[in-house]
C-alpha cells in the first residue's frame, strides 16, 4: 500500500492523464474541478514532457482549444465544473459530430447538494444529448484508470469521452497505483481533411456515422471492466448503482457484500446486456444514482409498464441532494445508527468575505452611493463578491451565471430601471462579461458596471486571471468613453472620494465602468510569504 | 481495525494539516485510508469538515455514516458540537476550547463548553496556550493531533514520523517544536481522559 500515491479524485485524474499520454490540458477554475489543472501545473514531470497547462479565459475556449489539439493528433483533456459545461456546450455537442483525431477527454465535475454551486445539474445528460460515452469512477483508482485508458477509448470510438465526477470523488483522497507512462502521440493530421468541416452536407454524413457508432459504444460498455454484475442470493430485489453510489450501498454490509444482486455501472451508454440479466433475475429494481434519475428514467420509460423500478422518481430515494450511506440504508429498510442531534447552542456559520478584502470596501462605497436610489438595482455575478448578498452588506440582487450581471443590468435598464448597476470580478469579466458590455455600448445603455479587480480568480483559490493588467484597455477597445472609465483603490481612506466618483457615474446616462483595483488579500499574503522565503534562501 | 474521524473547524484554520499528518502515519503503517474534504465557498470563513477513515481493510464510502464516527477532532469548540450526529455512542469529542468568533451571534462560550463537558467521552483542551508553551501558537493544530492520538489505533511513533515528514523541509527547529506540541497534547489527554 505504501508504494501507492495518496491522491484526491481530481489529482488521480490528472496523474492518469499524464501517464496516459496527455499533450495538453485546458480548463477554467471551478469547484470541484480546479485541482485537476493545478496538479498538472504543479507536477515537475509535466514541464519535462512539455504538456500544455495554462488556464483558459472560459470553458468554451478551453473546450475548443482541446478540440484543436485533438485535430492535430494529440491527446487532450478539458476540465470544468458542471455549469462550465453549459458554457462549453456548443463546442462539446459539435465535437461529437466532428469526432476526434487524438483522444479527447472532457471532465465535468458535478456538485450535488450545491456545496459551492448555483444548481446541481447532472452532466450525464449532456453526454446522452451528444451521444458520447461516459466514464464515472466509483473510487480514486478508477478515476486514475479512466483518465489513463480514456484517450484510447476516445480514439477507438472516434468521439470525445465525458469523464463525470461529483464533489466527493473530486475532493476525497485514497491510495492510487500508477501504471507505466505512455508516450504522447506525434503530430498527425486527420486522415479525412474535411472531418472537422461541419457544413450541412458533411455534418449529415458525420451525424449518421455517430448514430451508427452507438452500437459499438454499447458493446464497449458491456465489455468494460468498469461495469460489473455482482451476484447475490436474495432475488427479491436487484440494485443498479452508478458511480460512487456503489460505495454508499456496500458500506452498509459486512465485508461490503450485498445480499441482493448489484449492477455497478461506471461506463455508459448503459450496458444493455447486464441490465437485462439483472432485470430478468429479480422481482423489482432499485436504482441508486448520484445526481438526476437518468438511468431510472431510461429503465422505466414513459409508460412504466414493466417490473417495479424504484429510485428518485417515485420518492424511494430523495429527489434532490447527494447520497450517503445513511440515506441508502434507510431506503433498504435497515436500522441506522444515530448520534446526538446538533445542540441548539450551535449557530450557523456562513462563509464571508475575508477581513481586509477589497470587495468589502467596494460594497461599503456602493451602498453609500446607492442610498438615494434605494435597493433592488444591483446585479452581480459569480465569485467571492457574491457574498455581498449576505449581511452586513445585503448589497446585491442577483447571481445567475458567469457574466449575467452586465447583461441583466442592461435588460433592466431597457425596462426603465435607471440607474442599473452591475458588479463583476476581473476573471468573470474576461470569462463572459466582455460581450455583454459590447451590447450595452452598442445601445449606450444607462448602466454602471463595477469591475472589482483583485487580479486573481479568488473563490477557487487564487488562480491566474486572464484579465490581469488588461481591463482598462479592453473597456476602451469595446468602446467605453475613456472619461467614464474610472480606476479607484478600494480602501477605507478613499471611501468619500470613491462614493463621489460612484455618484457621478450613476448619474451619467450612458455606460460607465468603475474599476476598483486592489490585490486579493489571500494571494497578497501568499506572495509576501514566498518573497520572504526567497530572500531568506 | 477502523478509525473513523470527523475533523472540524472554520475555513482558514488549517484542519487539513491534521488530516495530512494522520494520513501520512496511516500510509506508513500500511493501512487503507480515505479522506474527503471541503473546498470552495465555505473555505471563506464558513464551517468546514473533513471525513478521515483509516482501516486495515478496504474502505467503501468516502463519507462516514451518521452515528458511526469514533472521534471528532475540532479546532474550535462550537464546530465540534456541529457534528455530534456523526459521533457514535462510544466516540470521543476532542476539541480546542478557544472560540473563533467571526459571526455576530456567536453564543456564550460557557454554554458551549458546558455542552462539551456534558458528553461522556470528551477532551477539552486549551490548544492555543499549550502551543505557545511548545514554542509557537501556530502549532495548536499539532497539539490537537497529539491530544487525539491517544484514541487512534496507530502507534505514536508513526505519528511522530508523520510530523518529521510534514515539517522536515522547514528545518530541525520547527520539527522539534511541533514534536513537543504533539507530546504536550498527548500528555494532556493521558491526564484528563
Amino acid at each position: 500500500m505504501s508504494n501507492k500515491l495518496l491522491l484526491m479524485g481530481d489529482e488521480a485524474i490528472a496523474q492518469g492523464a499524464i501517464d496516459g499520454g496527455l499533450s495538453g490540458i485546458y480548463a477554467y477554475p471551478g469547484t470541484p474541478s480546479t485541482e485537476i489543472m493545478e496538479y498538472v501545473q504543479n507536477t515537475k514531470q509535466t514541464a519535462e514532457l512539455n504538456i500544455h497547462r495554462k488556464w483558459s479565459a472560459n470553458e468554451k475556449t478551453a473546450m475548443e482549444a482541446a478540440l484543436g489539439m485533438s485535430y492535430a493528433g494529440k491527446r487532450a483533456m478539458v476540465c470544468f465544473k458542471h455549469v462550465g459545461l453549459n458554457v462549453a456546450a456548443d463546442a462539446f455537442i459539435n465535437a461529437s459530430i466532428t469526432g476526434v483525431n487524438g483522444g479527447l477527454i472532457v471532465v465535468s465535475a458535478d456538485d450535488p447538494s450545491m456545496h459551492s454551486s448555483q444548481n446541481e445539474q447532472d452532466s450525464r445528460f449532456y453526454a446522452k444529448f451528444a451521444m458520447v460515452p461516459i466514464l464515472e469512477p466509483s473510487n480514486q483508482q478508477e478515476a486514475y484508470d479512466m483518465a489513463y485508458f480514456g484517450f484510447e477509448l476516445s480514439e477507438r470510438l472516434n468521439v470525445p469521452v465525458l469523464l463525470r465526477i461529483t464533489t466527493r470523488m473530486a475532493h476525497s483522497r485514497a491510495g492510487v497505483q500508477r501504471r507505466e507512462g505512455k508516450p504522447q502521440n506525434s503530430l498527425r493530421l486527420p486522415s479525412d481533411p474535411r472531418q472537422f468541416v461541419l457544413l450541412p452536407s458533411i455534418a449529415r454524413k458525420n451525424y449518421r456515422k455517430l448514430l451508427m457508432g452507438q452500437a459499438a459504444m454499447e458493446i464497449e460498455s458491456e465489455k468494460s471492466s468498469f461495469n460489473e454484475l455482482i451476484s447475490g442470493n436474495n432475488k427479491s430485489l436487484g440494485i443498479i448503482t452508478t458511480g460512487i453510489a456503489y460505495n454508499y450501498l456496500v458500506e452498509n454490509y459486512p465485508d461490503q457484500k450485498s445480499p441482493y444482486p448489484v449492477l455497478k455501472i461506471c461506463q455508459y451508454p448503459i450496458p444493455r446486456k447486464q441490465v437485462e440479466e439483472l432485470y430478468n433475475s429479480c422481482n423489482k429494481v432499485l436504482v441508486l444514482e448520484e445526481g438526476y434519475p437518468i438511468v431510472e428514467e431510461q429503465l422505466k420509460g414513459y409508460l412504466n409498464t414493466g417490473k417495479p423500478v424504484h429510485g428518485r422518481l417515485d420518492g424511494t430515494v430523495p429527489r434532490d441532494g447527494e447520497l450517503n450511506p445513511n440515506i441508502v440504508a434507510k431506503v433498504l429498510g435497515m436500522d441506522v445508527a444515530e448520534g446526538q442531534p446538533i445542540p441548539d447552542v450551535v449557530k450557523n456559520r456562513p462563509p464571508s468575505l475575508c477581513q481586509g478584502c477589497g470587495h468589502r470596501d467596494v460594497y461599503e462605497d456602493l451602498n453609500e452611493a446607492m442610498k438615494v436610489y434605494g435597493t433592488g438595482r444591483v446585479f452581480s455575478d459569480i465569485g467571492c463578491y457574491t457574498l455581498g448578498a449576505l449581511p452586513p452588506f445585503n448589497a446585491i440582487n442577483s447571481c445567475v451565471d458567469m457574466g449575467a450581471s452586465i447583461t441583466m443590468a442592461k435588460g433592466a435598464a431597457d425596462a426603465g430601471l435607471v440607474p442599473a448597476v452591475a458588479v463583476i470580478g476581473d476573471s468573470t469579466f474576461t470569462h463572459s462579461g466582455m460581450t455583454g458590455l459590447l451590447d450595452a455600448i452598442n445601445e449606450n445603455s444607462p448602466i454602471t458596471v463595477i469591475i472589482s479587480d483583485n487580479s486573481t480568480t479568488g473563490m477557487t483559490g487564487g488562480q491566474q486571471s486572464s484579465a490581469t493588467g488588461k481591463i482598462v484597455d479592453i473597456c476602451r477597445g469595446i468602446g467605453v468613453d475613456p472619461n467614464h472609465i474610472r480606476v479607484v483603490t478600494p480602501l477605507k481612506k478613499n471611501h468619500e472620494e470613491n462614493v463621489r466618483i460612484l455618484k457621478e457615474e450613476l448619474a451619467y446616462q450612458g455606460v460607465s465602468v468603475i474599476i476598483p483595483q486592489r490585490e486579493c488579500i489571500q494571494t497578497f499574503a501568499r506572495r509576501k510569504k514566498s518573497e520572504k522565503k526567497e530572500s531568506n534562501d | 481495525m477502523k478509525n473513523d474521524i470527523i475533523l472540524a473547524g472554520v475555513g482558514g484554520q488549517g484542519i487539513l494539516s491534521i488530516a495530512a499528518a494522520i494520513g501520512l502515519a496511516a500510509v506508513n503503517s500500511n493501512l487503507y485510508i480515505k479522506q474527503s474534504e471541503v473546498h470552495g465557498m465555505s473555505q471563506r470563513g464558513g464551517d468546514v469538515q473533513s471525513h478521515l477513515r483509516i482501516s486495515d481493510k478496504p474502505i467503501a464510502s468516502d463519507l462516514i455514516p451518521e452515528g458511526k464516527a469514533d472521534m471528532i477532532i475540532s479546532v474550535e469548540p462550537m464546530e465540534g458540537l456541529r457534528y455530534l450526529p456523526f459521533l457514535s455512542n462510544s466516540g470521543w469529542l476532542v476539541t480546542n476550547i478557544t472560540p473563533y468568533m467571526n459571526i455576530p451571534d456567536y453564543p456564550d462560550i460557557n454554554e458551549i463548553l458546558a455542552k462539551v463537558k456534558s458528553l461522556k467521552h470528551h477532551i477539552a483542551i486549551d490548544a492555543d496556550s499549550i502551543a505557545k508553551e511548545a514554542g509557537s501558537s501556530r502549532a495548536s493544530n499539532i497539539v490537537m493531533l497529539g491530544a487525539a492520538s491517544l484514541f487512534l489505533d496507530i502507534p505514536f511513533e508513526r505519528i511522530e514520523e508523520g510530523i518529521r515528514q510534514l515539517f522536515g523541509k522547514k528545518g530541525d527547529e520547527v520539527v522539534q517544536m511541533n514534536l513537543k506540541a504533539l507530546r504536550l497534547g498527548r500528555e494532556f489527554s493521558e491526564k484528563n481522559r
